[in-house]
């Protein structure tokens, strides 16, 4: 069944159609060189597109029955479970401008103050290198460091100690070697993509602009039955207040978003005295107070926090005895991004069955800006509270000006408005980009017939098929933080992209194109993978 | 695994009777008891069994637990601990004779013993192992069908 190629059929239509898919990956063929290899007018307005259509353009085209376009960690957990499942790397392609999947991640992760050796905010068996979770990150680090602390921490935690969480430096290390075993780079294909269109016929066409001098043409067209679209966020945006007031002053040093490089504030602030204005309350918030109060620590600085909260949450919150969450000095409390059984526990089961506002809603019970509670960055806390250098503010921003190199804040509290001068102000908020701030996205909205769910995200089915794109039995799916708002929440997430990836391969084998995992694959698979052999 | 009702009682069955039946075969003769292997084997398998009913109950009791926890979760350690309240509720039904078909007097120390080994195993096989042959299984509350 894997290992033959499947093709479309005309048998329903009546009308003879042409096999798209074929067993291996050929070289591109070069088309009748007809067009000059790039898009045309008429590419760009119609929303299905013919074989004669492309050719007609000169833009050469490769079969091949899987794209996933991405690259990123989506992309790589979902090619995984698909090597796992029995598909050789010829017919799958990844359609990608990074160079390996982790490379965005590492970016943020690093520039969010997470270096290597700190640890990400993640499960132990949340492993995007391992389909299984076993042996879990706790597991592996305890016999390979000769340490019993990993597995202390996981029997006793949450409620006598922190959660476990690895140390991104093991991730990365762990990606990179399941990265070699399912020969991942034999599919990736460096480019940026442009866009994707259904095919009259059956299937799609993905365009991507290959890297400079890669090609003999500007554009390349990928045919494919399955595509899968993992471009991750859509893009970040800073708060209003603090774009115009970049946009106004050109500063982009005094006023620096955590998800950019902006390590000139710590090194400034190991030269002289600072005070810093953080704004958020989620997880990047927290890791960069931890860098700042780290270094006042380490160094002896006498840096000055004021961390400002647009939602301040004082105590623990929450509709009843059974959906309470705790909170306290700003923070609302929570171990990951959403409450831990939405990967697989009774929330997941609950979610699956809501629709429409039902959904919205529950999104918004259990979402809103969260953070860890960690005994560590609570005792940092409380000694930056107690001798007055970390203080903290409710209230949103009216007006941001500068005075005497100063950046000044007039913050409108419940006791009226308030100045606040800082050397630099550091948005956490981490806010993000509408989905059709995506070129890719966008063009989906606009030509293939997709919808947004009761959040605004792509909308997807239950198997992650994104709704409305299919195209004779050619299949889109989507998974990450484009399909947020879903029947499943945790989406942009590594256990959440491997709830995703199982989901579509299931789909996948339920329409031949890929064995089901079953109990002897999985076990035989497994096996492989410790033993570091390819799927 | 983050389990659902239907999850725990699944995953308790399953377990209890794969792999706590297998400890029960292994450890058997072992057990500081003066009574013939078949007897041992017999008391064994009723109080395995006699686990497995009450912890549907038990599964119930966890799971209205459970609802005060924000996450939804079952941490580690809880697995671990609820052998205390299952072993000694099994112990003293076990004194009363209210456990059908139990020959003899099953002696404090094979009881607990049996009771830890068979605990452990499923309750190390639950944290990780488990996830192996079934991938779906973490993803669906524990559910294995």
């Amino acid at each position: 069944m894997t290992d033959q190629p499947t093709e479309l059929s005309g048998a329903d239509t009546g009308q003879a159609q042409p096999a798209t898919i074929q067993y291996a990956r050929p070289p591109a063929a070069v088309a009748e060189a007809r067009g000059a290899g790039d898009l045309t007018d008429a590419l760009i307005a119609a929303d299905q597109w013919t074989d004669e259509m492309v050719t007609a353009a000169g833009i050469p085209v490769t079969d091949v029955p899987f794209v996933s376009v991405g690259g990123g960690i989506g992309s790589f957990v979902t090619v995984d479970y698909l090597r796992i499942a029995g598909v050789a790397p010829n017919r799958m392609a990844v359609l990608s401008n990074l160079d390996f999947p982790w490379q965005t991640y590492k970016y943020l992760t690093r520039v969010s103050q997470i270096p290597e050796p700190e640890r990400i905010r993640s499960d132990s068996a949340s492993r995007p290198d391992n389909i299984w979770g076993f042996p879990s990150y706790a597991l592996a680090e305890a016999v390979t460091e000769r340490t019993v602390a990993p597995l202390w921490q996981v029997l006793i935690e949450p409620i006598w100690a922190d959660y476990y969480t690895p140390k991104a430096g093991r991730v990365f290390a762990g990606l990179e070697r399941e990265r070699k075993r399912i020969g991942y780079d034999q599919m990736l294909v460096k480019g940026q993509v442009r866009m994707i269109r259904k095919r009259a016929g059956g299937g799609y066409f993905v365009i991507l602009t290959p890297m400079v001098g890669s090609a003999a043409t500007k554009r390349l067209a990928y045919r494919a039955e399955f595509v899968h679209v993992a471009v991750g966020y859509p893009g970040l945006k800073f708060l209003p207040e603090l774009q115009d007031f970049r946009t106004e002053h050109q500063d982009f040093h005094h006023v620096v978003s955590a998800y950019e490089e902006h390590e000139h504030v710590y090194e400034t602030a190991r030269t002289k005295h600072i005070v810093v204005m953080l704004r958020g309350g989620g997880i990047v918030a927290s890791r960069v107070l931890q860098r700042l109060m780290d270094d006042r620590a380490k160094y002896g600085l006498s840096t000055e926090i004021v961390h400002l909260f647009r939602t301040y949450i004082a105590t623990s919150h929450g509709p009843n005895a059974w959906n309470r969450r705790k909170g306290g000095n700003g923070f609302a409390y929570q171990g990951f991004n959403y409450p831990k059984s939405v990967w697989g526990g009774q929330l997941k089961a609950r979610m699956r069955k809501l629709e429409g506002t039902d959904r919205a809603d529950a999104y918004k019970l259990m979402g809103g800006t969260n953070t860890p509670w960690r005994r560590r960055w609570q005792a940092q806390m409380n000694d930056g509270r107690a001798a007055g250098w970390y203080r903290t503010m409710a209230g949103t921003v009216e007006q941001m000006r500068l005075e005497d190199g100063k950046i000044v804040s007039t913050v409108k509290t419940s006791a009226g408005l308030v100045d606040v001068a800082a050397d630099f102000v550091i948005d956490c908020t981490g806010l993000e980009a509408d989905i059709a701030e995506h070129r890719v996205l966008a063009d989906l909205l606009e030509h293939s017939g997709v919808g947004r769910n009761p959040v605004g995200r792509l909308d997807v089915e239950r198997t992650f098929e994104l709704r409305g794109a299919g195209s004779g039995p050619g299949v889109m799916y989507a998974s990450g933080a484009t399909t947020l708002g879903g029947y499943f929440p945790g989406v942009d997430t590594f256990l959440g992209l491997q709830v995703a990836a199982q989901e579509i391969v299931d789909d996948l084998a339920r329409r031949g194109f890929c064995h089901r995992i079953g109990t002897l694959r999985s076990v035989r698979q497994w096996v492989r993978w410790a033993q570091n052999k390819t799927p | 695994m983050l389990p659902t009702l239907g999850g725990r009682i699944q995953t308790r069955l399953w377990l209890l009777a794969v792999i706590g039946g297998l400890v029960t075969l292994i450890i058997g003769p072992v057990l500081p008891v003066s009574a013939p292997l078949g007897t041992v084997y017999r008391d064994n398998f009723l109080i395995l069994a006699a686990i497995a009913v009450l912890g549907i109950g038990w599964e119930c009791l966890y799971h209205l637990v459970m609802q005060w926890r924000w996450e939804k979760d079952w941490p580690t350690l809880f697995g671990l601990v609820t052998v205390v309240p299952e072993g000694l509720l099994v112990w003293v039904l076990l004194r009363a004779g209210a456990i059908p078909g139990i020959q003899g007097t099953v002696p404090a120390p094979a009881y607990v013993i049996d009771l830890l080994a068979v605990w452990l195993s499923v309750w190390l096989v639950a944290n990780g192992p488990m996830r192996v042959p079934f991938i779906r299984w973490r993803f669906h509350g524990g559910r294995l069908v």
